[in-house]
């Protein structure tokens, strides 16, 4: 028998997936604080809004509510064009040390 | 709404004026746009409404603040000279994405939606990663764009996250909509953790775009290392649209959870005070110092959002419109005089570079004078009836400890802004007398006459209100 999407989505409980989404959030907070590559640190930001798209795609559809998924493309396209701003700051960076380690930038201290 | 409409397309308008020959154009056309959005800006007044299908709200508070940002965008487009010299090889651009990011600070101010606000908070910091790391061989000015790049996107990762959980807990974005269900929620007694978690989560990240402690680490090297120009733009547009957006989503939709805020709230403002006054004393940089003193001025600012009484909307406009006169004409001044002595290739952006300025150039010292007896809230300007809205609004709740902290912090604050003006007018002069074009010295006098004529006569704005 056929049934439809937001029924077979809710045989796994909200909490579950809220909890997903809150580690995968984590994950990507604890890999800005702690790793030191521009790259690795842009992917861990990356992974912070994909958490937060997950979160809203669960809420949307165990509500049948549409307006979260919207929410969902807005992300997906401002994200894209944060990465395109972000890499052509990284390879500014890179062309000019030769290296993209965020350890190396220490010209501005007090 | 207008402005938005305006801004949008002058700004395609200007990419195309920049395949004309002459350069020349783009400064009197950038401004000229601007004035225009100022004036369609001003054609909403008394004419409140919800547009674009109930996204963007227009009223007269948000037309005040629309109005100081564009206002403030004039005055630091105007002191830009036009970029025609060769680190800026292509104005045009520059010129485009200001008036982008105007187009997303004025999103900010009239957000019904909290896709609204996502969306004006992102074309505001995106412009402003780009021009934060426009001068393309400097290896300072790479490291703030990056600096400013990842804290700024960590910050819209924070701030998503908590839009995510307000959508678990109220099922809409409509600001209006998350009112009534906190509302319900209240007189229930049925609380939602997700509700708890995204309001705190919301304002960790605006308050980062704010920059107020502990969120403001990325702030001095930010501004130390981002052209003076940009981080005029920083400090005072992003600063207004910052609290602009933090004013209205707390005051629209969680003001019946205040218990559950202020605390929060109010350690934040405390922090601001007492981390920015107290490091900025020891800053041995101009520009730097003037870094501290916007997380401070953000501390103070956040004392309207914790008052939120009947008048803090109209503090919040006073006091954007003080700071932003003030800091203009301030960054003004240490572009004029910076450029005249390189350090290392790089402008001299020491406080000990204004030495003497009475003597090199006493319009320019006394510009300086008042910008900082405005920042520090001395009594005939206008940071003075700016700080003293907003103390009284912190006394409406009854917070007499944050007034005491506040007041014991101006006072730290006089010392520091104290130190520019005493290497302007008693220390010797080094260097040659400074000419300036007779239309900057017109734009840095407008500034200074606005910081004192607000501080003669206030009521003059907030009879508007």
């Amino acid at each position: 028998m056929q049934s439809k999407i937001p029924d077979i989505i809710q045989t796994v409980p909200l909490l579950n997936y809220v909890l997903l989404a809150s580690i995968l959030f984590i994950i990507g907070v604890v890999g800005v604080l702690i790793r030191r590559n521009a790259i690795i640190i842009f992917m861990s930001i990356e992974l912070m809004l994909n958490a937060v798209n997950l979160l809203l795609i669960a809420f949307s559809s165990y509500r049948a509510d549409a307006s979260g998924q919207v929410f969902v493309f807005f992300i997906m396209a401002v994200a894209a064009a944060e990465v395109a701003v972000g890499l052509a700051i990284i390879v500014m960076i890179y062309r000019n040390i030769r290296s993209i380690d965020v350890g190396l930038l220490d010209k501005l201290k007090w | 709404m207008y402005p938005i409409l305006v801004l949008s397309i002058t700004g395609i308008i200007t990419l195309f004026l920049g395949f004309l020959k002459s350069k020349k154009v783009l400064l009197p056309a950038t401004l000229f746009f601007v004035t225009l959005a100022f004036f369609a800006n001003l054609y909403d007044w008394n004419k409140p409404g919800l547009y674009f299908n109930n996204m963007l709200q227009v009223n007269n508070f948000t037309i005040l603040l629309s109005a100081v940002i564009l206002l403030s965008a004039f005055l630091i487009i105007a002191l830009t000279k036009g970029f025609i010299d060769d680190e800026h090889a292509q104005p045009a651009e520059y010129f485009a994405i200001l008036q982008f990011s105007l187009v997303g600070a004025i999103m900010m101010t009239g957000f019904q939606n909290l896709i609204m606000l996502f969306i004006g908070v992102e074309i505001l910091s995106v412009s402003m990663y780009v021009l934060t790391g426009s001068d393309k061989r400097n290896l300072r000015g790479n490291e703030a764009a990056l600096k400013y790049f990842l804290m700024g996107s960590f910050a819209t990762g924070i701030m998503l996250f908590g839009i995510a959980m307000l959508y678990g807990a109220n099922y809409s974005f409509n600001i209006d909509a998350a009112r009534t269900v906190v509302t319900q929620m209240v007189s229930t007694q049925h609380s939602s953790v997700y509700l708890y978690v995204g309001v705190t989560f919301l304002l960790i990240g605006l308050l980062f775009k704010v920059s107020a402690a502990p969120f403001h680490f990325w702030t001095p090297d930010v501004y130390e290392g981002a052209p003076t120009i940009f981080t005029t733009f920083m400090s005072t547009i992003v600063k207004t649209a910052g609290f602009a957006a933090i004013y209205r989503i707390l005051e629209v939709s969680f003001s019946p959870i205040y218990s559950f805020w202020w605390v929060m709230v109010i350690i934040m403002t405390v922090l601001s005070l007492i981390i920015s006054n107290v490091t900025a004393v020891s800053q041995g940089s101009f520009k730097r110092m003037l870094a501290f003193s916007s997380v401070s001025h953000a501390g103070y600012m956040l004392m309207a959002v914790v008052g939120l009484s009947n008048k803090s909307d109209d503090s919040i406009v006073f006091y954007s419109l003080a700071y932003s006169l003030a800091t203009i004409s301030a960054f003004g001044v240490l572009m004029a005089v910076s450029k005249e002595k390189l350090v290392d290739g790089r402008p001299d952006e020491s406080i000990a570079v204004l030495n003497g300025l009475s003597k090199r150039n006493p319009f320019l010292a006394f510009i300086l004078a008042i910008s900082m007896l405005s920042l520090a809230g001395i009594p005939l300007t206008a940071g003075f009836w700016g700080k003293f809205y907003v103390f009284s609004d912190a006394a409406f709740r009854g917070h007499i400890w944050l007034l005491v902290v506040a007041i014991l912090m101006s006072a730290v604050g006089i010392y520091y802004y104290f130190k520019p003006i005493i290497a302007a007018y008693m220390r010797e002069s080094e260097g040659e007398a400074i000419s300036l074009t007779p239309f900057y010295k017109i734009i840095l006098g407008i500034t200074t006459f606005g910081s004192i004529l607000l501080g003669l006569f206030p009521d003059l704005l907030r009879s508007l209100m």
